[in-house]
């Protein structure tokens, strides 16, 4: 579903990361270890089409993917139901009522998202990715200020929804998920150069 | 070899540097000649008088103040098209030079107009034209430096020059529209062959504009090379900080 | 498209959009103006299409640095870039919401704030046909403003240096329509040079304004 080949990313002008290569297939799961900064969301990102890879390949078919993140562009005076609505819209899912039901969100469906907690807001934006209809996600941080129960809730959702119906997932987080899954130290892919040294190297 | 060649920085820097000595003993005798011609070897006119000769400074100024804009926009389809760091480098070099050249229009055109339209200012359609294109290259500038991604900020700069060009041709019909105006017609009509200034003034006049476009070129090539500096010294400190 | 639309014209109307700011600047603008010139009601009515079409032009301005840089900070901007839709459409989803938030209120308040600037009676028609025609161009342009300077924190006073150049066509056409109206005039040449103005930036600048937002969120 995803096969990224001798990718390198780079952020803020510097390549972090170099020569990677892994493939992620249909009802499995892939969570990205490593230090801080070691390059893990601007890794999600490149894998999302947000930024582009400094070298290499990354193949999975148009429009399968699903990208969240701590920004998850959701708005605090729209209800929660506005504000997944919208985004069902324009990736052309579908909002059903079992979505809130999952994300234990019923209680909340027309509260203005400004007015929820960090744990209840988190939990909007993991709903939005189940709305979205993408069969590949790729998760940064997704449990950041989530209880207990939520991550419980969260790890379920994976695992019976998502990976049983044959999606896939990419994660980047710290703590540890109980879900089937195999994991990739991006520590062993580390690299430190600057990215403009092609370009400025064509000035000196 | 490629025409593209004559790009590469470090060949920019090795032809620059060889060529720019006689471009700027080329431009001083040029612009020595024009305008001491200009200003002491030619008769007051009949009716203007001595004033007659700010015109070895107006029209040179305003042909270059539109040209440099051109010159800016050529060079940002270049980048965009082609990815030439030096021809970005270029466009932000000499929009400096443009906006000196629009204010020295627009001030001698001032100084002009007191005594032959009673008014330093008036809101006809080319001096209206020139005010707008001033606020182009005041935002052109801004631009630029807002902006700290070397490459993003070439991007996005060429993009407004680019779009920038069109209102400023559409500005120009507008206010035609909007005022007929007092402001004489061009000096050099291009298009028809003619002109409308008599022969006396007219031969210093052109070694004037050859020596705006010297004195442009010149400039240009100075301060590309300054910028070509700068990204080296920008390269060096990236690369000292690596090591 | 619409989805978009209709969201982004709610997150303007609830509280802190700025719906209504556009406006409020607009009168209080008018309101200003004869403090400045005096009460005279000849001046003003000589005056009278000028101050209100740049009135409207600062107006549509001022509700513009938020455009784009409020999803730029929330990520929002980087998944709609994501979605099946273009950013040409996005681009043009966000200038219609703006126009349907700010210049369409702005025309239908005009005539009204005309009545305080004293404005002839002949020219209401035209004030409020020439912004009805204008505002859309005003909202096409500060849109390609706003996508220039969304990743330029405090980026609003840049904008309005690199649009209001921008705007004078429209400018021109918009208060010089008004202005032939005011005098007994004949004016629809420049209503209709306005009206290409519009069209002319509703096709051409979704490009542009796409081309920057990819540029910014690279």
């Amino acid at each position: 579903m995803l096969r990224v080949s001798d990718l390198s990313v780079a952020r803020g002008g510097r390549r972090i990361l170099s020569d990677l290569s892994f493939e992620v297939s249909a009802g499995e799961a892939l969570i990205l270890r490593g230090a801080n900064g070691v390059g893990k969301t601007s890794l999600l990102r490149t894998l999302a089409g947000l930024q582009s890879p400094v070298s290499g390949q990354v193949e999975y078919a148009e429009d399968t993917a699903a990208y969240a993140s701590h920004a998850d562009g959701v708005k605090a005076t729209l209800s929660v139901t506005e504000n997944l609505a919208f985004w069902a819209q324009t990736y052309g899912g579908t909002l059903g009522p079992s979505v809130f039901k999952r994300f234990d969100l019923e209680d909340l469906r027309d509260r203005a998202a400004g007015t929820l907690s960090a744990g209840q807001k988190r939990r909007v934006g993991l709903a939005r990715l189940a709305v979205l209809n993408r069969p590949l996600w790729l998760l940064d941080e997704p449990t950041v200020s989530l209880d207990r129960f939520s991550v419980k809730l969260f790890e379920d959702m994976l695992t019976a929804d998502h990976l049983a119906k044959g999606g896939a997932a990419v994660i980047a987080t710290h703590i540890d998920l109980d879900i089937p899954a195999r994991t990739l130290d991006l520590d062993a892919f580390a690299t430190d150069t600057p990215l403009d040294a092609d370009t400025d190297e064509a000035f000196l | 070899m490629s025409f593209w060649e004559f790009a590469n920085p470090k060949r920019f820097m090795d032809w620059t540097a060889k060529v720019l000595p006689a471009l700027s003993v080329l431009t001083i005798a040029s612009m020595a000649v024009g305008l001491i011609w200009g200003f002491f070897l030619t008769p007051d006119d009949l009716r203007q008088g001595s004033t007659v000769k700010i015109i070895y400074l107006h029209v040179p100024s305003a042909m270059m103040a539109i040209n440099i804009w051109i010159m800016m926009l050529l060079a940002s389809l270049v980048w965009l098209v082609r990815r030439h760091h030096v021809s970005a480098l270029a466009a932000r070099a000499a929009a400096p030079i443009g906006i000196a050249m629009t204010l020295v229009a627009l001030l001698t055109g001032a100084i002009w107009g007191q005594p032959m339209w009673g008014t330093y200012w008036a809101w006809d359609p080319r001096l209206t034209s020139f005010l707008i294109l001033f606020l182009f290259y005041l935002g052109y500038i801004a631009l630029w430096s807002a902006i700290e991604d070397p490459d993003a900020a070439a991007d996005l700069t060429s993009v407004l020059c680019i779009v920038g060009s069109v209102f400023a041709i559409l500005s120009r019909y507008a206010v035609r529209f909007w005022n007929q105006g007092l402001h004489q017609g061009t000096s050099i009509p291009v298009a028809t062959g003619e002109r409308t200034v008599s022969d006396v003034f007219f031969a210093p006049l052109l070694i004037c504009m050859a020596a705006f476009v010297l004195l442009f070129v010149t400039l240009l090539l100075m301060r590309t090379r300054t910028e070509i500096r700068n990204r080296r010294i920008r390269a060096l400190d990236l690369r000292s900080r690596n090591a | 498209m619409i989805a978009l639309l209709l969201r982004d014209i709610r997150l303007a109307i609830r509280a802190g959009g700025g719906f209504g700011l556009g406006l409020a600047f607009f009168l209080i603008l008018v309101v200003l103006v004869p403090f400045g010139v005096g009460p005279e009601t000849q001046v003003l009515a000589r005056i009278a299409p000028g101050i209100l079409w740049v009135g409207a032009m600062l107006a549509a301005l001022l509700t513009l640095d938020r455009l784009f840089a409020l999803d730029f900070e929330d990520g929002a901007l980087g998944l709609l870039a994501l979605a099946p839709i273009p950013l040409e459409t996005v681009a043009v989803a966000k200038a219609a919401a703006h126009w349907l938030t700010t210049g369409l209120p702005l025309a239908v308040a005009a005539p009204l704030l005309g009545l305080l600037l004293q404005l002839p009676s002949g020219a209401f028609v035209p004030l409020f046909v020439s912004l009805l025609v204008g505002t859309p161009a005003l909202s096409m342009i500060g849109t390609f403003g706003a996508g220039l300077t969304v990743g330029v924190k405090r980026g609003g006073l840049l904008m309005s240096l690199l649009v209001l150049p921008l705007y004078a066509p429209t400018l021109i056409f918009g208060a010089e329509a008004v202005r032939r109206a005011a005098d007994g005039l004949a004016y629809t040449t420049p209503l209709i040079l306005l009206g290409a103005i519009s069209l002319a930036c509703i096709a051409l600048l979704p490009f542009a304004t796409a081309a920057t937002l990819r540029i910014n969120l690279r």
